[in-house]
């Protein structure tokens, strides 16, 4: 709609109309991020109110948390042992979240292939996938701790773990559902056999592949926090879990603003390398 | 045309029986048709008549039941470039442009880059799609897309080309521009046409051969010359 608006703007005759097309199409650029603004700020006014007419004793109030986070970003306020980490932490949890997220991708896909072409490896792996499926990450931790002990690798193991399904189960689908058609197409053509695999099957799967990968990624980002319960020193999850034992609310709220924003960066890009790639699938525009 | 030679493809008493769960389902039964190169026959009949599974049977997409059916005299066993068919959803790898979709046989066969580009640009240019060579399926029309289609069968060298109503699913201005401009490639390329319709007019206007067809069991009622 907002791009039909500044289409016809300037289309718009009259004394009064080229200033008119201007903040017409002014607004039509800015309205997106001023109605996506609404509900944080009445949030963060209610949360305002809440901390200033002390409904809550534990919650610090915004003005505070921003005060921090400044702090911890950059320091120069506080002082303290997580003064002007961010960029540390952010570095650590984003090398677990991609690292984990890349593994699991390299295992997803191939499996899912497999088991989206081959009847027999579907027979084999598919039961045991799906009892594995509904086990959440968290229940994992102790075990993976036990395998990979304290540290990086095990936080690695559960990201990896979080991001495998989706895009198992999506690559599994895309395979699966090729149109029948583009198969009888593509042998009277002139294309058969094997070369139907990279010509057709693969082709054909990239969207369901790729929504896999970026709900994968999501979920990574989603896990990281447990992924950090393994007592790694560093990343926004190892802070947040500091934050809850030394009773520092900012310090978790920080954490988790952090990791909103940066899995919704992370997601943003995703979306706009799919939209590029994938830009002759009709329904992939997110 | 051309009594003597050999039929380019012949159908001889072809049967094909489908099994669907207890049900048997005798979709043809004793089909015999001799088509000469260069004709333009329409395969016409109700729903259920068999039409489109002879069509399938002489794309290779299916094999007869019993009975036989073969091109130049060897039997059909799968589907080849040689045979192109054109359906009535069209078929285009939506991940390809234009150019890619009627260079995709071309490049199959393993022709080099520059010879697929000059291909493709005739055909591009026999089908008055130039202008949208880059475009990709979703962007066009109907009546584009089975352009597409149909150049990009062409462009795969086919001496046969079988069409599964292709035009049935296209607004009535659409079709008859696209009745006109097919018979226009069929006078200029002497191709061999075998077209299935349910349309008496269209089947009327387009082919110099009517073969009727009737349901239940699927068979070969009477074979037209116009």
């Amino acid at each position: 709609m907002a791009i039909v608006e500044t289409v016809s703007a300037p289309a718009a005759t009259g004394a009064a109309g080229p200033t008119r097309a201007a903040t017409r199409s002014t607004w039509s650029r800015l309205k997106p991020t001023v109605l996506a603004l609404i509900v944080p700020l009445i949030l963060l006014v209610f949360w305002q109110v809440a901390t200033t007419q002390q409904w809550t004793r534990l919650i610090p109030t915004p003005y505070a948390v921003g005060e921090y986070m400044i702090d911890f970003a950059v320091g120069g306020i506080y002082d303290d042992a997580y003064s002007a980490t961010l960029t540390t932490h952010l570095l650590a949890s984003m090398s677990r979240v991609y690292g984990g997220f890349a593994l699991a991708a390299l295992f997803a896909l191939p499996i899912g292939i497999l088991i989206g072409r081959v009847p027999t490896a579907r027979m084999v792996l598919d039961p045991f996938l799906q009892v594995m499926r509904p086990i959440p990450v968290t229940a994992w931790l102790p075990l993976s701790m036990i395998l990979f002990g304290l540290g990086a690798k095990s936080a690695f193991a559960l990201v990896c773990l979080g991001a495998f399904y989706p895009i198992l189960l999506n690559t599994i689908f895309g395979v699966r559902s090729v149109d029948p058609k583009l198969f009888e197409a593509a042998s009277m053509l002139g294309c058969r056999g094997n070369a139907q695999f990279y010509k057709v099957v693969l082709p054909a799967a990239t969207p369901s592949i790729f929504t896999g990968l970026r709900l994968g990624l999501g979920l990574a980002w989603f896990v990281i926090v447990v992924g950090e319960m393994t007592g790694v020193p560093q990343g926004l999850g190892a802070v947040i879990m500091d934050g809850r034992t030394l009773s520092r609310t900012e310090l978790v709220i920080c954490g988790m603003i952090v990791i909103g924003l940066a899995g919704y960066i992370s997601d943003r890009v995703v979306v706009a390398l799919g939209n590029y790639l994938l830009r002759w699938s009709p329904n992939h525009h997110g | 045309m051309a009594e003597s030679a050999t039929p380019i493809v012949e159908i001889k008493g072809v049967s094909k029986v489908f099994q669907l769960q207890d049900q048997t389902i005798h979709a043809l039964s004793g089909a015999n048709l001799s088509i000469n190169k260069g004709e333009f026959i329409c395969l016409i009949g109700a729903s259920g008549c068999g039409k489109s599974t002879l069509l399938r049977i002489m794309a290779g997409f299916d094999q007869p039941s019993s009975g036989e059916a073969l091109m130049w005299g060897k039997p059909i066993a799968g589907p080849d470039p040689s045979r192109g068919m054109v359906f009535q959803d069209y078929a285009l790898f939506p991940w390809l442009s234009v150019r890619a979709n009627i260079g995709f046989g071309p490049a199959s066969r393993g022709l080099g880059a520059a010879e697929v580009k000059q291909i493709v640009d005739k055909f591009i240019d026999l089908v008055g799609l130039s202008k949208f060579a880059n475009a990709y399926p979703h962007q066009l029309s109907g009546g584009m897309k089975q352009r597409v289609a149909i150049a990009r069968v062409l462009a795969n060298d086919a001496e046969l080309v079988l069409m599964d109503e292709p035009f049935g699913a296209l607004d009535a201005m659409t079709r008859e521009r696209l009745q006109d401009e097919l018979l226009d490639i069929w006078e200029r390329t002497r191709l061999t046409v075998v077209f299935v319709t349910h349309a008496v007019e269209e089947a009327i206007l387009l082919a110099n051969r009517v073969v009727v067809m009737t349901p239940g069991p699927g068979r070969i009622e009477s074979d037209n010359l116009l």
